[in-house]
Protein backbone atom coordinates (compact mmCIF):
# COMPACT_ATOMS: atom_id res chain seq x y z
CA UNK A 1 0.00 0.00 0.00
CA UNK A 2 1.09 3.77 -0.87
CA UNK A 3 2.36 6.03 2.23
CA UNK A 4 -0.01 8.96 1.40
CA UNK A 5 2.10 11.63 2.95
CA UNK A 6 6.08 12.58 3.00
CA UNK A 7 5.39 12.36 6.66
CA UNK A 8 6.95 8.22 8.00
CA UNK A 9 4.62 5.26 8.61
CA UNK A 10 4.11 5.40 13.00
CA UNK A 11 1.27 2.85 12.50
CA UNK A 12 0.90 -0.02 10.41
CA UNK A 13 -2.33 -1.93 10.19
CA UNK A 14 -1.47 -5.54 8.79
CA UNK A 15 -4.40 -7.84 7.58
CA UNK A 16 -6.91 -7.17 10.80
CA UNK A 17 -9.70 -9.04 12.04
CA UNK A 18 -11.72 -8.63 14.94
CA UNK A 19 -14.33 -10.88 16.96
CA UNK A 20 -16.74 -9.51 19.15
CA UNK A 21 -17.69 -13.55 19.58
CA UNK A 22 -19.48 -14.72 16.80
CA UNK A 23 -19.74 -11.11 15.83
CA UNK A 24 -17.51 -10.02 12.90
CA UNK A 25 -16.67 -6.64 13.54
CA UNK A 26 -13.21 -5.53 11.34
CA UNK A 27 -12.84 -7.26 8.47
CA UNK A 28 -9.09 -7.51 6.59
CA UNK A 29 -8.34 -3.42 7.75
CA UNK A 30 -4.56 -2.91 6.44
CA UNK A 31 -4.21 0.71 6.65
CA UNK A 32 -0.96 2.74 7.39
CA UNK A 33 -1.18 5.67 9.21
CA UNK A 34 1.28 8.79 8.90
CA UNK A 35 3.34 10.45 11.99
CA UNK A 36 2.35 13.85 12.92
CA UNK A 37 -0.55 14.48 10.94
CA UNK A 38 -4.63 14.15 11.81
CA UNK A 39 -6.02 10.74 10.07
CA UNK A 40 -10.05 10.65 10.01
CA UNK A 41 -12.22 7.62 10.31
CA UNK A 42 -15.04 8.22 8.75
CA UNK A 43 -18.12 6.05 8.16
CA UNK A 44 -21.82 5.09 9.21
CA UNK A 45 -22.56 4.09 12.99
CA UNK A 46 -21.94 0.79 13.61
CA UNK A 47 -19.16 0.37 10.74
CA UNK A 48 -16.07 -0.10 13.13
CA UNK A 49 -14.44 3.11 13.79
CA UNK A 50 -14.59 3.04 17.65
CA UNK A 51 -13.72 -0.82 17.16
CA UNK A 52 -10.39 -0.07 15.30
CA UNK A 53 -9.92 2.98 17.21
CA UNK A 54 -9.46 0.57 20.73
CA UNK A 55 -7.38 -1.79 19.08
CA UNK A 56 -4.33 0.93 18.93
CA UNK A 57 -4.40 1.50 22.42
CA UNK A 58 -6.31 -1.93 23.08
CA UNK A 59 -8.82 -0.36 25.21
CA UNK A 60 -10.87 -3.77 23.58
CA UNK A 61 -8.89 -6.14 25.65
CA UNK A 62 -10.94 -5.44 28.62
CA UNK A 63 -14.12 -6.75 26.54
CA UNK A 64 -15.04 -9.87 27.28
CA UNK A 65 -15.54 -12.09 24.22
CA UNK A 66 -13.03 -10.47 21.91
CA UNK A 67 -10.72 -11.86 19.48
CA UNK A 68 -8.54 -9.94 17.08
CA UNK A 69 -6.20 -11.92 14.69
CA UNK A 70 -3.91 -9.89 12.47
CA UNK A 71 -1.16 -7.28 13.74
CA UNK A 72 -0.98 -3.74 14.72
CA UNK A 73 2.95 -2.11 14.99
CA UNK A 74 3.77 1.03 16.15
CA UNK A 75 6.86 2.41 15.10
CA UNK A 76 7.88 -1.30 13.82
CA UNK A 77 6.71 -3.02 17.59
CA UNK A 78 4.00 -5.71 17.27
CA UNK A 79 1.39 -4.15 20.47
CA UNK A 80 -0.03 -7.33 20.69
CA UNK A 81 3.07 -9.50 20.98
CA UNK A 82 3.23 -11.03 24.45
CA UNK A 83 6.41 -8.57 25.49
CA UNK A 84 4.58 -5.00 25.20
CA UNK A 85 3.26 -4.29 28.49
CA UNK A 86 -0.12 -2.69 28.06
CA UNK A 87 -0.20 0.16 30.06
CA UNK A 88 3.23 1.61 28.81
CA UNK A 89 1.00 1.71 25.30
CA UNK A 90 -1.14 3.26 26.93
CA UNK A 91 0.93 5.97 27.78
CA UNK A 92 2.39 6.15 24.37
CA UNK A 93 -1.21 6.43 22.50
CA UNK A 94 -3.71 8.66 24.66
CA UNK A 95 -7.54 8.71 24.16
CA UNK A 96 -10.02 11.20 24.66
CA UNK A 97 -13.71 9.93 24.52
CA UNK A 98 -17.16 11.24 23.31
CA UNK A 99 -18.35 12.21 26.25
CA UNK A 100 -16.09 13.98 28.48
CA UNK A 101 -14.53 12.71 30.94
CA UNK A 102 -13.07 14.10 33.84
CA UNK A 103 -12.82 12.52 37.36
CA UNK A 104 -14.58 13.96 40.17
CA UNK A 105 -11.29 15.52 41.39
CA UNK A 106 -9.62 19.51 40.94
CA UNK A 107 -8.54 20.51 37.96
CA UNK A 108 -5.06 19.59 38.91
CA UNK A 109 -5.29 16.88 39.97
CA UNK A 110 -6.86 15.78 36.79
CA UNK A 111 -3.86 16.52 34.93
CA UNK A 112 -1.82 15.22 37.37
CA UNK A 113 -3.45 11.57 37.40
CA UNK A 114 -1.81 10.11 34.61
CA UNK A 115 1.73 11.00 35.57
CA UNK A 116 1.02 10.08 38.97
CA UNK A 117 -0.08 6.79 37.79
CA UNK A 118 3.32 6.55 36.65
CA UNK A 119 5.60 7.70 39.65
CA UNK A 120 5.83 11.10 39.64
CA UNK A 121 5.50 12.59 42.77
CA UNK A 122 7.27 15.72 42.42
CA UNK A 123 5.02 18.80 43.03
CA UNK A 124 7.21 20.78 41.65
CA UNK A 125 7.36 18.48 38.39
CA UNK A 126 3.88 18.08 38.67
CA UNK A 127 3.12 21.63 38.49
CA UNK A 128 5.27 22.05 35.64
CA UNK A 129 3.68 19.24 33.66
CA UNK A 130 0.61 20.34 34.37
CA UNK A 131 0.70 24.04 33.55
CA UNK A 132 2.45 22.73 30.34
CA UNK A 133 -0.39 20.26 29.23
CA UNK A 134 -3.00 22.70 29.72
CA UNK A 135 -1.23 25.52 28.00
CA UNK A 136 -1.08 22.73 24.85
CA UNK A 137 -4.79 22.08 25.30
CA UNK A 138 -5.19 25.68 25.18
CA UNK A 139 -7.09 25.83 28.85
CA UNK A 140 -4.40 27.41 30.69
CA UNK A 141 -5.34 31.24 30.41
CA UNK A 142 -9.16 30.30 30.85
CA UNK A 143 -8.12 27.80 34.73
CA UNK A 144 -4.98 29.17 35.72
CA UNK A 145 -6.51 30.62 38.54
CA UNK A 146 -8.97 28.02 39.66
CA UNK A 147 -6.54 24.85 39.37
CA UNK A 148 -7.92 23.81 42.79
CA UNK A 149 -12.13 23.91 41.60
CA UNK A 150 -14.06 20.47 40.54
CA UNK A 151 -13.23 20.23 36.75
CA UNK A 152 -17.37 19.89 37.25
CA UNK A 153 -17.22 23.18 37.50
CA UNK A 154 -15.69 23.65 33.77
CA UNK A 155 -18.23 23.88 31.08
CA UNK A 156 -18.53 20.72 28.00
CA UNK A 157 -15.95 22.11 26.00
CA UNK A 158 -13.62 22.77 28.73
CA UNK A 159 -14.29 19.70 30.08
CA UNK A 160 -13.09 18.07 26.62
CA UNK A 161 -10.29 20.11 26.77
CA UNK A 162 -9.12 19.22 29.96
CA UNK A 163 -9.39 15.48 28.98
CA UNK A 164 -6.96 16.27 25.64
CA UNK A 165 -4.56 17.76 28.52
CA UNK A 166 -5.39 14.99 30.91
CA UNK A 167 -4.12 12.96 27.93
CA UNK A 168 -1.38 14.77 27.28
CA UNK A 169 0.24 14.78 30.18
CA UNK A 170 1.73 11.23 30.58
CA UNK A 171 3.67 12.69 27.33
CA UNK A 172 2.22 10.17 24.54
CA UNK A 173 3.12 10.18 20.87
CA UNK A 174 -0.41 8.67 19.44
CA UNK A 175 -3.65 10.88 20.49
CA UNK A 176 -6.91 9.02 19.42
CA UNK A 177 -10.02 11.14 19.70
CA UNK A 178 -13.58 8.99 19.27
CA UNK A 179 -15.79 11.52 17.85
CA UNK A 180 -14.52 14.01 20.90
CA UNK A 181 -16.63 17.19 19.56
CA UNK A 182 -20.10 14.90 18.89
CA UNK A 183 -21.00 16.10 22.66
CA UNK A 184 -20.12 19.70 22.16
CA UNK A 185 -21.85 22.69 21.10
CA UNK A 186 -20.42 24.43 17.43
CA UNK A 187 -18.05 27.41 19.32
CA UNK A 188 -16.38 24.49 21.86
CA UNK A 189 -16.05 21.77 18.54
CA UNK A 190 -14.08 24.64 16.42
CA UNK A 191 -11.88 24.96 19.48
CA UNK A 192 -10.81 21.45 19.47
CA UNK A 193 -10.83 21.19 15.96
CA UNK A 194 -8.21 24.49 16.13
CA UNK A 195 -6.16 22.44 18.97
CA UNK A 196 -5.80 19.43 16.49
CA UNK A 197 -4.40 21.10 14.09
CA UNK A 198 -2.15 22.75 16.42
CA UNK A 199 -1.25 19.31 18.24
CA UNK A 200 -0.80 17.65 14.97
CA UNK A 201 2.62 19.07 14.57
CA UNK A 202 3.52 17.32 17.92
CA UNK A 203 1.51 14.50 18.07
CA UNK A 204 0.28 11.65 15.69
CA UNK A 205 -3.65 12.15 15.46
CA UNK A 206 -5.79 9.29 14.53
CA UNK A 207 -9.80 10.94 14.99
CA UNK A 208 -13.15 9.21 14.81
CA UNK A 209 -16.04 11.45 13.46
CA UNK A 210 -19.54 11.02 12.74
CA UNK A 211 -19.15 14.21 10.56
CA UNK A 212 -17.67 14.52 7.02
CA UNK A 213 -17.48 18.05 7.39
CA UNK A 214 -15.06 17.81 10.04
CA UNK A 215 -12.85 15.20 8.71
CA UNK A 216 -13.04 17.43 5.32
CA UNK A 217 -11.94 20.02 7.13
CA UNK A 218 -9.30 19.15 9.67
CA UNK A 219 -7.78 15.62 8.91
CA UNK A 220 -5.09 15.04 6.16
CA UNK A 221 -5.91 11.66 5.46
CA UNK A 222 -9.16 9.74 5.57
CA UNK A 223 -10.61 6.64 5.92
CA UNK A 224 -13.92 5.29 4.91
CA UNK A 225 -15.54 2.08 6.63
CA UNK A 226 -18.50 0.39 5.05
CA UNK A 227 -19.92 -2.78 7.08
CA UNK A 228 -16.12 -3.42 9.33
CA UNK A 229 -14.04 -3.28 5.95
CA UNK A 230 -11.86 -0.33 4.26
CA UNK A 231 -13.38 1.00 1.37
CA UNK A 232 -10.99 3.49 0.71
CA UNK A 233 -8.58 5.06 1.80
CA UNK A 234 -7.02 8.60 0.46
CA UNK A 235 -5.48 12.36 0.99
CA UNK A 236 -8.38 13.70 2.46
CA UNK A 237 -8.64 16.14 -0.44
CA UNK A 238 -8.39 13.66 -2.86
CA UNK A 239 -10.87 11.46 -1.22
CA UNK A 240 -13.44 14.02 -0.79
CA UNK A 241 -13.18 15.67 -4.47
CA UNK A 242 -12.13 12.52 -6.23
CA UNK A 243 -13.31 9.25 -4.52
CA UNK A 244 -12.70 6.11 -6.71
CA UNK A 245 -15.31 3.89 -4.80
CA UNK A 246 -19.13 4.44 -5.98
CA UNK A 247 -19.63 3.68 -1.96
CA UNK A 248 -17.30 6.57 -1.19
CA UNK A 249 -18.79 8.63 -3.23
CA UNK A 250 -22.45 7.82 -2.03
CA UNK A 251 -21.60 8.31 1.13
CA UNK A 252 -19.76 11.75 1.08
CA UNK A 253 -22.70 13.36 -1.14
CA UNK A 254 -24.73 12.29 1.45
CA UNK A 255 -26.87 9.24 0.00
CA UNK A 256 -26.79 7.22 3.23
CA UNK A 257 -25.45 7.00 6.47
CA UNK B 1 -65.00 26.25 14.98
CA UNK B 2 -64.89 23.49 18.18
CA UNK B 3 -62.40 24.40 20.99
CA UNK B 4 -60.90 21.50 21.66
CA UNK B 5 -60.87 22.04 25.64
CA UNK B 6 -64.27 22.69 25.63
CA UNK B 7 -65.03 19.30 23.91
CA UNK B 8 -63.52 16.90 26.64
CA UNK B 9 -65.91 14.67 28.55
CA UNK B 10 -66.10 16.97 31.47
CA UNK B 11 -68.34 13.95 33.48
CA UNK B 12 -65.27 12.06 32.55
CA UNK B 13 -62.37 14.48 34.05
CA UNK B 14 -64.51 14.99 37.51
CA UNK B 15 -64.59 10.98 37.90
CA UNK B 16 -60.78 11.26 37.48
CA UNK B 17 -60.62 13.77 39.67
CA UNK B 18 -62.55 11.98 42.26
CA UNK B 19 -60.18 8.68 41.86
CA UNK B 20 -57.49 11.26 42.09
CA UNK B 21 -58.43 12.79 45.54
CA UNK B 22 -59.79 9.66 47.20
CA UNK B 23 -55.89 7.81 46.09
CA UNK B 24 -54.28 10.87 47.92
CA UNK B 25 -56.50 10.67 50.88
CA UNK B 26 -55.93 6.90 51.16
CA UNK B 27 -51.92 7.24 50.69
CA UNK B 28 -52.14 10.47 53.18
CA UNK B 29 -53.43 8.00 55.81
CA UNK B 30 -51.62 5.12 54.91
CA UNK B 31 -48.40 7.44 55.82
CA UNK B 32 -49.96 8.88 59.01
CA UNK B 33 -50.56 5.62 60.77
CA UNK B 34 -47.09 4.88 60.29
CA UNK B 35 -45.80 8.37 61.21
CA UNK B 36 -48.59 8.64 64.12
CA UNK B 37 -47.46 5.19 65.52
CA UNK B 38 -43.79 6.29 65.91
CA UNK B 39 -44.41 9.51 67.53
CA UNK B 40 -46.38 8.22 70.28
CA UNK B 41 -44.47 5.72 71.00
CA UNK B 42 -41.15 7.79 71.35
CA UNK B 43 -43.38 10.30 73.15
CA UNK B 44 -44.31 7.73 75.52
CA UNK B 45 -40.64 6.13 75.65
CA UNK B 46 -39.50 10.20 76.71
CA UNK B 47 -42.48 10.46 79.02
CA UNK B 48 -41.35 7.43 80.79
CA UNK B 49 -37.83 8.04 80.94
CA UNK B 50 -37.10 11.61 81.02
CA UNK B 51 -36.81 11.36 84.54
CA UNK B 52 -34.42 9.23 84.53
CA UNK B 53 -32.01 10.73 81.96
CA UNK B 54 -29.64 11.78 84.58
CA UNK B 55 -26.01 11.85 85.29
CA UNK B 56 -26.06 8.43 86.83
CA UNK B 57 -27.27 6.76 83.83
CA UNK B 58 -24.13 7.15 82.06
CA UNK B 59 -21.31 7.40 85.30
CA UNK B 60 -23.04 3.73 87.16
CA UNK B 61 -22.94 0.85 86.67
CA UNK B 62 -25.69 -1.66 87.15
CA UNK B 63 -27.64 -2.03 90.31
CA UNK B 64 -30.31 -3.67 92.52
CA UNK B 65 -31.33 -0.12 93.31
CA UNK B 66 -32.70 1.29 90.39
CA UNK B 67 -32.03 5.40 91.76
CA UNK B 68 -28.14 3.82 91.76
CA UNK B 69 -28.53 2.69 88.78
CA UNK B 70 -26.54 3.58 84.78
CA UNK B 71 -25.89 1.58 82.05
CA UNK B 72 -22.08 2.76 81.99
CA UNK B 73 -20.54 -0.83 81.21
CA UNK B 74 -23.39 -0.88 78.24
CA UNK B 75 -22.49 2.18 76.66
CA UNK B 76 -18.92 1.31 76.96
CA UNK B 77 -19.32 -2.35 75.79
CA UNK B 78 -21.68 -1.29 72.32
CA UNK B 79 -18.76 1.60 71.77
CA UNK B 80 -15.72 -1.10 72.09
CA UNK B 81 -18.03 -3.26 70.11
CA UNK B 82 -18.15 -0.65 67.32
CA UNK B 83 -14.87 -0.24 67.38
CA UNK B 84 -13.37 -3.53 66.87
CA UNK B 85 -16.67 -4.40 64.36
CA UNK B 86 -16.60 -1.08 62.39
CA UNK B 87 -12.81 -1.36 60.71
CA UNK B 88 -13.35 -5.19 60.76
CA UNK B 89 -16.61 -5.18 58.74
CA UNK B 90 -15.39 -2.14 56.66
CA UNK B 91 -12.31 -4.54 54.96
CA UNK B 92 -13.95 -7.67 55.12
CA UNK B 93 -16.95 -6.14 53.19
CA UNK B 94 -15.50 -3.39 50.92
CA UNK B 95 -12.93 -5.99 50.15
CA UNK B 96 -14.98 -8.57 48.75
CA UNK B 97 -17.42 -5.98 47.17
CA UNK B 98 -14.29 -5.03 44.97
CA UNK B 99 -13.71 -8.34 44.40
CA UNK B 100 -16.77 -9.21 43.27
CA UNK B 101 -17.53 -6.11 41.07
CA UNK B 102 -14.14 -5.63 39.54
CA UNK B 103 -11.84 -8.53 39.63
CA UNK B 104 -14.31 -11.46 39.74
CA UNK B 105 -15.23 -13.16 36.33
CA UNK B 106 -19.33 -12.71 35.70
CA UNK B 107 -19.43 -16.70 35.50
CA UNK B 108 -21.56 -19.54 37.29
CA UNK B 109 -19.93 -19.40 40.17
CA UNK B 110 -19.83 -15.56 40.96
CA UNK B 111 -23.44 -15.19 40.05
CA UNK B 112 -24.01 -18.05 43.10
CA UNK B 113 -21.93 -16.57 45.43
CA UNK B 114 -24.07 -13.09 44.76
CA UNK B 115 -26.88 -14.76 45.62
CA UNK B 116 -25.86 -16.64 48.30
CA UNK B 117 -24.44 -13.22 49.86
CA UNK B 118 -28.02 -11.66 49.18
CA UNK B 119 -29.82 -14.54 51.26
CA UNK B 120 -27.74 -13.96 53.99
CA UNK B 121 -28.69 -10.77 54.02
CA UNK B 122 -31.75 -11.58 54.97
CA UNK B 123 -31.26 -14.58 57.67
CA UNK B 124 -32.91 -13.79 61.41
CA UNK B 125 -30.12 -12.43 63.62
CA UNK B 126 -30.83 -15.66 65.48
CA UNK B 127 -28.93 -18.02 63.52
CA UNK B 128 -25.93 -15.77 63.48
CA UNK B 129 -25.87 -16.53 66.82
CA UNK B 130 -25.90 -19.67 67.06
CA UNK B 131 -23.07 -19.84 64.41
CA UNK B 132 -20.97 -17.33 66.70
CA UNK B 133 -21.55 -19.55 69.27
CA UNK B 134 -20.10 -22.57 67.91
CA UNK B 135 -17.55 -21.36 66.13
CA UNK B 136 -15.71 -18.35 68.44
CA UNK B 137 -17.42 -19.31 71.51
CA UNK B 138 -16.76 -22.93 71.14
CA UNK B 139 -14.19 -24.13 68.70
CA UNK B 140 -12.22 -20.73 68.46
CA UNK B 141 -12.14 -21.07 72.21
CA UNK B 142 -12.61 -17.24 72.13
CA UNK B 143 -15.48 -17.61 75.48
CA UNK B 144 -18.00 -15.20 76.25
CA UNK B 145 -15.69 -12.36 75.00
CA UNK B 146 -16.07 -8.93 73.78
CA UNK B 147 -14.37 -10.44 70.20
CA UNK B 148 -16.62 -13.39 69.77
CA UNK B 149 -19.51 -10.65 69.45
CA UNK B 150 -17.93 -8.70 67.69
CA UNK B 151 -16.91 -11.09 65.33
CA UNK B 152 -20.54 -12.57 65.34
CA UNK B 153 -21.67 -9.10 64.48
CA UNK B 154 -19.11 -8.65 62.00
CA UNK B 155 -20.84 -11.63 60.50
CA UNK B 156 -24.08 -10.58 60.71
CA UNK B 157 -23.81 -7.07 59.19
CA UNK B 158 -21.05 -7.89 55.92
CA UNK B 159 -23.46 -9.56 53.74
CA UNK B 160 -25.94 -5.70 54.40
CA UNK B 161 -22.23 -4.19 53.63
CA UNK B 162 -21.57 -5.79 51.08
CA UNK B 163 -24.43 -5.82 48.71
CA UNK B 164 -24.62 -1.71 49.69
CA UNK B 165 -20.61 -1.19 48.94
CA UNK B 166 -21.12 -3.25 45.47
CA UNK B 167 -23.89 -0.58 44.60
CA UNK B 168 -21.97 2.10 45.34
CA UNK B 169 -19.55 0.74 43.13
CA UNK B 170 -21.18 0.02 40.23
CA UNK B 171 -23.08 3.09 40.14
CA UNK B 172 -19.25 4.44 39.05
CA UNK B 173 -19.42 5.06 35.63
CA UNK B 174 -17.82 2.81 33.12
CA UNK B 175 -16.56 5.66 31.59
CA UNK B 176 -14.07 7.08 34.31
CA UNK B 177 -12.83 3.30 34.21
CA UNK B 178 -12.11 4.22 30.85
CA UNK B 179 -10.38 7.38 31.43
CA UNK B 180 -7.94 5.88 33.65
CA UNK B 181 -7.18 2.56 31.96
CA UNK B 182 -6.58 5.04 29.10
CA UNK B 183 -3.96 6.90 30.83
CA UNK B 184 -2.22 3.81 31.31
CA UNK B 185 -3.85 2.56 34.97
CA UNK B 186 -3.62 -1.05 36.30
CA UNK B 187 -6.69 -2.52 37.54
CA UNK B 188 -5.40 -1.99 41.25
CA UNK B 189 -4.74 2.12 40.51
CA UNK B 190 -7.91 2.20 38.96
CA UNK B 191 -9.90 0.43 41.33
CA UNK B 192 -7.95 2.60 44.41
CA UNK B 193 -7.71 6.27 42.77
CA UNK B 194 -10.40 6.43 40.69
CA UNK B 195 -13.52 3.87 41.60
CA UNK B 196 -13.11 3.58 45.32
CA UNK B 197 -12.94 7.91 45.53
CA UNK B 198 -16.05 7.57 43.84
CA UNK B 199 -18.34 5.71 45.76
CA UNK B 200 -16.54 5.90 49.41
CA UNK B 201 -19.35 8.19 50.35
CA UNK B 202 -22.00 5.54 49.68
CA UNK B 203 -19.50 2.67 50.90
CA UNK B 204 -19.82 4.55 54.51
CA UNK B 205 -23.32 5.20 53.96
CA UNK B 206 -23.77 1.54 53.94
CA UNK B 207 -21.56 0.86 56.47
CA UNK B 208 -23.32 3.16 58.91
CA UNK B 209 -26.48 1.84 58.38
CA UNK B 210 -25.39 -1.20 58.81
CA UNK B 211 -23.67 -0.48 62.51
CA UNK B 212 -26.61 1.21 63.56
CA UNK B 213 -28.24 -1.71 62.62
CA UNK B 214 -25.84 -3.85 64.72
CA UNK B 215 -26.01 -1.51 67.77
CA UNK B 216 -29.33 -2.12 68.13
CA UNK B 217 -28.96 -6.11 67.91
CA UNK B 218 -29.87 -8.31 70.51
CA UNK B 219 -30.72 -11.86 69.82
CA UNK B 220 -27.31 -13.06 68.74
CA UNK B 221 -25.50 -11.24 71.41
CA UNK B 222 -28.22 -13.06 74.15
CA UNK B 223 -27.26 -16.17 72.06
CA UNK B 224 -23.18 -16.44 72.44
CA UNK B 225 -23.66 -15.39 76.11
CA UNK B 226 -23.40 -11.83 76.67
CA UNK B 227 -24.11 -11.31 80.35
CA UNK B 228 -26.82 -8.90 81.62
CA UNK B 229 -25.41 -7.34 84.52
CA UNK B 230 -21.83 -6.64 84.11
CA UNK B 231 -20.69 -3.95 87.13
CA UNK B 232 -17.24 -3.28 85.65
CA UNK B 233 -15.76 -2.53 82.30
CA UNK B 234 -14.20 -4.57 79.87
CA UNK B 235 -10.50 -3.88 79.95
CA UNK B 236 -9.30 -6.16 77.11
CA UNK B 237 -11.01 -7.84 73.97
CA UNK B 238 -10.96 -11.35 75.78
CA UNK B 239 -13.25 -9.65 78.48
CA UNK B 240 -17.06 -10.35 79.00
CA UNK B 241 -19.07 -7.36 78.15
CA UNK B 242 -22.65 -6.04 78.02
CA UNK B 243 -24.43 -3.62 75.20
CA UNK B 244 -26.97 -1.33 75.17
CA UNK B 245 -30.38 -3.40 73.70
CA UNK B 246 -29.34 -6.06 77.02
CA UNK B 247 -29.06 -3.55 79.63
CA UNK B 248 -32.46 -2.64 78.63
CA UNK B 249 -33.85 -5.85 77.83
CA UNK B 250 -32.82 -6.36 81.64
CA UNK B 251 -34.33 -3.49 83.57
CA UNK B 252 -37.67 -4.47 80.95
CA UNK B 253 -38.23 -7.63 82.54
CA UNK B 254 -37.93 -6.18 86.08
CA UNK B 255 -41.34 -5.59 87.24
CA UNK B 256 -40.77 -2.27 89.28
CA UNK B 257 -41.72 0.91 87.86
CA UNK B 258 -38.73 2.63 88.71
CA UNK B 259 -36.66 -0.31 86.46
CA UNK B 260 -39.02 0.27 83.69
CA UNK B 261 -38.33 4.45 83.93
CA UNK B 262 -34.97 3.19 83.53
CA UNK B 263 -35.22 1.15 80.26
CA UNK B 264 -36.60 3.48 78.66
CA UNK B 265 -34.55 6.20 79.57
CA UNK B 266 -31.76 3.70 78.43
CA UNK B 267 -33.99 3.39 75.42
CA UNK B 268 -33.91 7.11 74.22
CA UNK B 269 -30.01 6.76 74.32
CA UNK B 270 -29.84 4.23 72.21
CA UNK B 271 -32.46 6.45 69.90
CA UNK B 272 -30.75 9.35 70.13
CA UNK B 273 -26.90 7.18 69.25
CA UNK B 274 -29.23 6.07 66.23
CA UNK B 275 -30.22 9.19 64.96
CA UNK B 276 -27.05 10.42 64.96
CA UNK B 277 -25.52 7.25 62.95
CA UNK B 278 -28.11 7.98 60.36
CA UNK B 279 -28.09 11.48 60.45
CA UNK B 280 -24.48 11.11 59.74
CA UNK B 281 -25.21 8.76 56.67
CA UNK B 282 -27.57 10.88 55.14
CA UNK B 283 -24.85 14.01 55.24
CA UNK B 284 -22.40 11.64 53.96
CA UNK B 285 -25.21 10.53 51.04
CA UNK B 286 -26.12 13.80 50.36
CA UNK B 287 -22.12 14.95 49.69
CA UNK B 288 -21.93 11.66 47.37
CA UNK B 289 -25.10 12.91 45.23
CA UNK B 290 -23.36 16.19 44.98
CA UNK B 291 -20.53 14.83 43.53
CA UNK B 292 -21.80 12.60 40.98
N1 LIG C 1 -18.67 -4.50 23.13
C1 LIG C 1 -19.26 -4.95 22.02
N2 LIG C 1 -19.78 -6.18 21.98
C2 LIG C 1 -20.38 -6.64 20.85
N3 LIG C 1 -20.52 -5.92 19.74
C3 LIG C 1 -20.03 -4.68 19.72
C4 LIG C 1 -19.38 -4.12 20.86
N4 LIG C 1 -18.99 -2.85 20.56
C5 LIG C 1 -19.38 -2.64 19.28
N5 LIG C 1 -20.00 -3.73 18.77
C6 LIG C 1 -20.53 -3.88 17.43
O1 LIG C 1 -19.49 -3.72 16.53
C7 LIG C 1 -19.88 -2.91 15.43
C8 LIG C 1 -18.97 -1.71 15.32
O2 LIG C 1 -19.17 -0.88 16.44
P1 LIG C 1 -18.39 0.48 16.64
O3 LIG C 1 -16.95 0.22 16.46
O4 LIG C 1 -18.82 1.05 17.93
O5 LIG C 1 -18.95 1.35 15.44
P2 LIG C 1 -18.82 2.90 15.14
O6 LIG C 1 -17.88 3.49 16.12
O7 LIG C 1 -18.34 2.97 13.75
O8 LIG C 1 -20.20 3.46 15.26
C9 LIG C 1 -21.33 -2.55 15.66
O9 LIG C 1 -22.13 -3.41 14.90
C10 LIG C 1 -21.53 -2.78 17.12
O10 LIG C 1 -22.84 -3.20 17.37
MG1 LIG D 1 -18.27 4.93 17.64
Amino acid sequence: MQTLTKNQTLIEINQLNLFYGAFHALKNVSLRIPEKAITAFIGPSGCGKSTLLRTLNRMNDMIPGTRIEGGIAISGTDIYSGDVDVETLRKKVGMVFQQPNPFPKSIYDNIAYGPRLHGIHDRKKLDEIVETSLRSAVLWEEVKDYLKRSAFSLSGGQQQRLCIARALAVNPDILLMDEATSALDPISTLKIEELAQELKDRYTIVMVTHNMHQAARVSNQTVFFLNGEVVEYDETEKLFSNPTDQRTEDYISGRFG
Amino acid sequence: MNNIFVDANRKQIAGRRRIDFTLRLLFLIATSIGVIALMALLIDIISDGISMLRPELFNNFPSRRASEAGMKSAIVGSLYMLLIMAPLSFLLGVGAAIYLEEYAKKNRITRMIQLNISTLAGVPSIVYGILGLTLFVRELHLGRSLLAGAFTMTLLVLPIIIVSAQEAIRAVPKSRRDASYALGATKWQTVSRSVLPSSISGILTGVILAMSRAIGETAPLVMIGALTFVAFLPTGPMDSFTVMPIQIYNWVSRPQASFQALAASGIIVLLVMLLLMNLSAILLRNKYNKHM
